[in-house]
């Protein structure tokens, strides 16, 4: 195939070109398109709040900023990387865009519903920008009361009111996708022949559904304590401001497992495709992401161990946290198993998910140390905590994201992006990531606690390697952002199955027509069997 | 959808990501009952406030709780019930087709909402009236601690207060019911957004039935 056959064939990018056909289109494709643009814009305003973080940090004294522009910018960096940028993140772009070709359908089943969606992310990413742009909010992006109840004198309603919109964005999204991956799947497509990036995909949407009401109706809460006095977070008149905390860390630790489920459903496909073999263990796979779904749900409490939560109830958490750790390994053995005697490819995608794996390895096994009791009495509140979660969400889901990006780069544009660049970027994102956030761990143990803009003078070596770090990790994030760019216009057009990847989304043109399927196929063959694809197109290596 | 206008009752009704009449319909009801879920776990939140602070003040929560009507709570579930009760005889009309039965049923259906809502409003308004409403002005006789009595008066207003708000959604929905009902958009063969409207209206009934026992009913039996 050539150039001119990719710009003539039909297909869903020149479907229609007006901005109208975008901003009221229904075709789950362009939704993630949609998605796509919006949550670049926010890891960008992230990463800006980030980099003034890192900066400040540079030297001890706390002298760029004041301390409360500090408390804006950590809470602000939180608040648009975790709501805008990781909640929606794998779900609502890869996973909006290939959930339906991959069980074999049009669409999802309800696409008004899915652009709806994308219009409350828009809307509530819009209250939280003019919150910014307005004077910020402090509360840290964990809202704890009384302070953001009733002392914080920030725009904690106007943030407030965009998570709780976007929140509906999330809760949309899980019950579409559950709804299409119960009723829409193809002949033949049985449940054990789901790929496993849509079974993470379903134990994500299960957590969405389950958990986001939960922490709207708190920020309801917040939001009337605020404007009405009412009082149920308020210590004065009896009201307990743990019950925040319970009610919050009940939908936002899941919330984790919203952000990295997806991600290791990446991984799985990636580590399939590159290593040429059916993932080790499929159903245990599959199952450990239902189980992360249904135990994650019961270990907010190890957030409170500090926080007048009883020593027994803390027993219950931290072993449930424990617990908890057993489906996510079963996962990175699994993949591991996988590698063994594969034919391994060391493509771009695959680099991203060796990344994965190592780090979320790190972040998985800090996350014991911080779930056991006596340990996290030590670490509370430092810089441990901070590497911990980052390691996870940043090690863990921006891999994935970036892996995945890659890994379907040539179906959603039709083109290959530059396999060189993209190598030097994967791994200057890596030594820049780890960089960044290996000194955080011992920084943590030694005692800085987060949230701070100041420090003493002993910490600065490793703050400084922080920063160094970060500076690194940015220029490994701007790379692909250019290279994507270049190769819409430049890359090599990709053929129906560069990869030689199984899965139905690989059996159609890149990119994809319209309505997906001409027919609706008919499967005939278990996931992952090698034994049946054509390898078709550019040929990487 | 103007190309579609004059197309039979069936192509109207059955969108393009579907194969048949049935996995559409299918998938709609399965849809609103995880909306539902979710709609629990919304509601669910409060209810943990309220067994919390209940547990932690049961003599306050007592005393605040016979401030409230319960013959008007008592009058306002049936009316409620009574709303159901038309709903299931509207979705039953759809289902044999009979337009004519469906309409006047919505009518009820909407009705009987404005009446619940009305004596809602009446309510509120006798609270505004007591000084029962949580803020400076809060002030509840007979209550050594002023401060639990407002939680009470807090947890009412919030979720009497969201129940209504999904009393008012419900209520749109009925009013764009009927708008398409008396066009005779809903036949035997497609009726899903009644039904499915049906099952939303009797969600936020249920809400209400546990609402009314543990807002009005705590120590009713000492009077």
């Amino acid at each position: 195939m050539n150039t001119a056959a990719i710009e003539t064939q039909e297909n869903y990018l020149n479907a229609g070109y007006g901005l109208k056909s975008w901003l009221l289109t229904k075709d789950h494709k362009r939704i993630a398109i949609l998605y796509l643009i919006t949550i670049t814009i926010f890891f960008f305003i992230g990463g800006i709040f980030a980099s003034l973080i890192r900066i400040e940090l540079l030297t001890p004294q706390g002298n760029l900023v004041s301390s409360e522009t500090y408390n804006k910018l950590f809470t602000m960096h939180g608040i648009a990387m975790i709501f805008f940028f990781l909640i929606p993140s794998i779900p609502a772009t890869l996973g909006n865009f290939f959930l339906p070709m991959m069980i074999g359908a049009r669409d999802l089943a309800f696409p008004r519903i899915n652009l709806l969606s994308w219009y409350l992310l828009v809307i509530g990413g819009a209250f939280a920008i003019f919150a910014m742009l307005a004077g910020g909010v402090d509360t840290g992006w964990t809202f704890y009361t009384p302070y953001s109840t009733t002392y914080s004198n920030s725009w904690v309603i106007a943030t407030a009111l965009g998570i709780f919109v976007s929140g509906f964005s999330s809760i949309l999204t899980g019950l579409n996708f559950i709804v299409t991956v119960h009723r829409m799947r193809a002949p033949g497509m049985t449940w054990f022949r789901l790929p496993l990036f849509v079974w993470a995909n379903y134990a994500t949407a299960v957590i969405q559904v389950l958990g986001t009401p939960v922490v709207a109706v708190t920020l309801v809460l917040v939001f009337c304590e605020r404007v009405f006095h009412i009082g149920i977070f308020d210590p004065n008149l009896g009201g307990d401001p743990v019950l925040f905390q319970h009610m919050f860390w009940f939908y936002s630790h899941p919330a984790v497992y919203i952000m990295v489920l997806p991600a290791m459903g990446v991984i799985s496909e990636i580590i399939s495709v590159f290593s040429r073999k059916p993932i080790f263990g499929y159903h245990v796979v599959a199952f450990s992401s239902m189980a992360i779904a249904v135990i994650g749900f019961l270990v907010w409490g190890h957030h409170l161990f500090v926080s007048t939560q009883s020593v027994y109830a803390g027993l219950v958490f931290s072993f449930l946290s424990y617990f908890v750790a057993i489906p996510s390994a079963v996962k990175v053995f699994n993949w591991t198993a996988t590698l063994y005697k594969g034919s391994i490819s060391f493509a771009t995608p695959m680099l991203y998910a060796f990344g994965f794996i190592g780090l979320f390895t790190i972040g998985g096994l800090t996350g014991l140390f911080v779930a056991s009791l006596g340990f996290d009495v030590h670490v509370t509140d430092t810089y441990f905590v901070v590497a911990h979660f980052h390691y996870i969400m940043v090690g863990g889901t921006i891999m994935a994201f970036l892996g995945g990006l890659h890994y379907w780069w040539p179906k959603i544009t039709g083109r290959m992006y530059p396999e060189n660049w993209a190598k030097l970027s994967a791994a200057i994102i890596f030594v820049g990531f780890n960089l960044t956030f290996f000194p955080q761990f011992i920084l943590g143990y030694m005692g800085m606690p987060r949230r701070y803009h100041n420090y003493p003078d002993e910490f600065q070596v490793l703050h400084v390697l922080s920063t160094a770090g970060a500076s690194i990790l940015a220029i490994g994030y701007l790379f692909p952002m250019v290279y994507f760019m270049w190769s819409l216009r430049y890359g090599a057009v990709a053929g129906a199955n560069p990869w030689g990847a199984t899965g139905l989304e690989w059996t159609m043109q890149s990119p994809p027509p319209v309505h997906n399927f001409d027919e609706i196929p008919v499967v005939t063959h278990e996931v992952y069997d090698y034994s049946t694809v054509v390898k078709e197109g550019v040929e990487v290596g | 959808m103007a190309e579609q206008a004059h197309a039979p009752v069936e192509s109207l009704a059955l969108r393009e990501q579907f194969n048949t009449p049935e996995q559409q319909k299918e998938s709609s009801a399965f849809g609103m009952w995880i909306f539902l879920v979710t709609e629990v776990m919304f509601f669910g939140g409060l209810f943990l406030a309220y067994t919390i602070y209940r547990n932690t003040y049961p003599v306050v929560f007592g005393m605040a709780s016979t401030s409230l009507n319960a013959v008007i709570g008592a009058l306002n579930t049936a009316v409620l019930l009574c709303s159901s009760f038309t709903m299931v005889l509207g979705v039953r009309a759809a289902q044999l087709g009979r337009r004519r039965a469906l309409v006047i049923f919505l009518i009820l259906t909407l009705l009987l909402g404005m009446v619940f809502l009305g004596v809602k409003a009446y309510e509120w308004n006798q609270k505004f009236v007591e000084h029962h409403i949580p803020g400076a002005h809060f002030h509840f006789e007979g209550a050594a601690e002023q401060g639990p009595a407002q939680l009470f008066f807090s947890l009412y207003f919030v979720m009497t207060g969201l129940h209504a708000l999904h009393m008012v959604v419900g209520a749109g929905i009925l009013s764009w019911l009927l708008y398409h009902a008396v066009r005779g958009r809903f036949t035997a063969e497609y009726m899903t957004p009644v039904d499915i409207a049906g099952l939303y209206w009797h969600f936020v009934d249920i809400i209400w039935i546990f609402l009314f026992p543990l807002l009005y009913l705590i120590d009713r039996h000492m009077r």
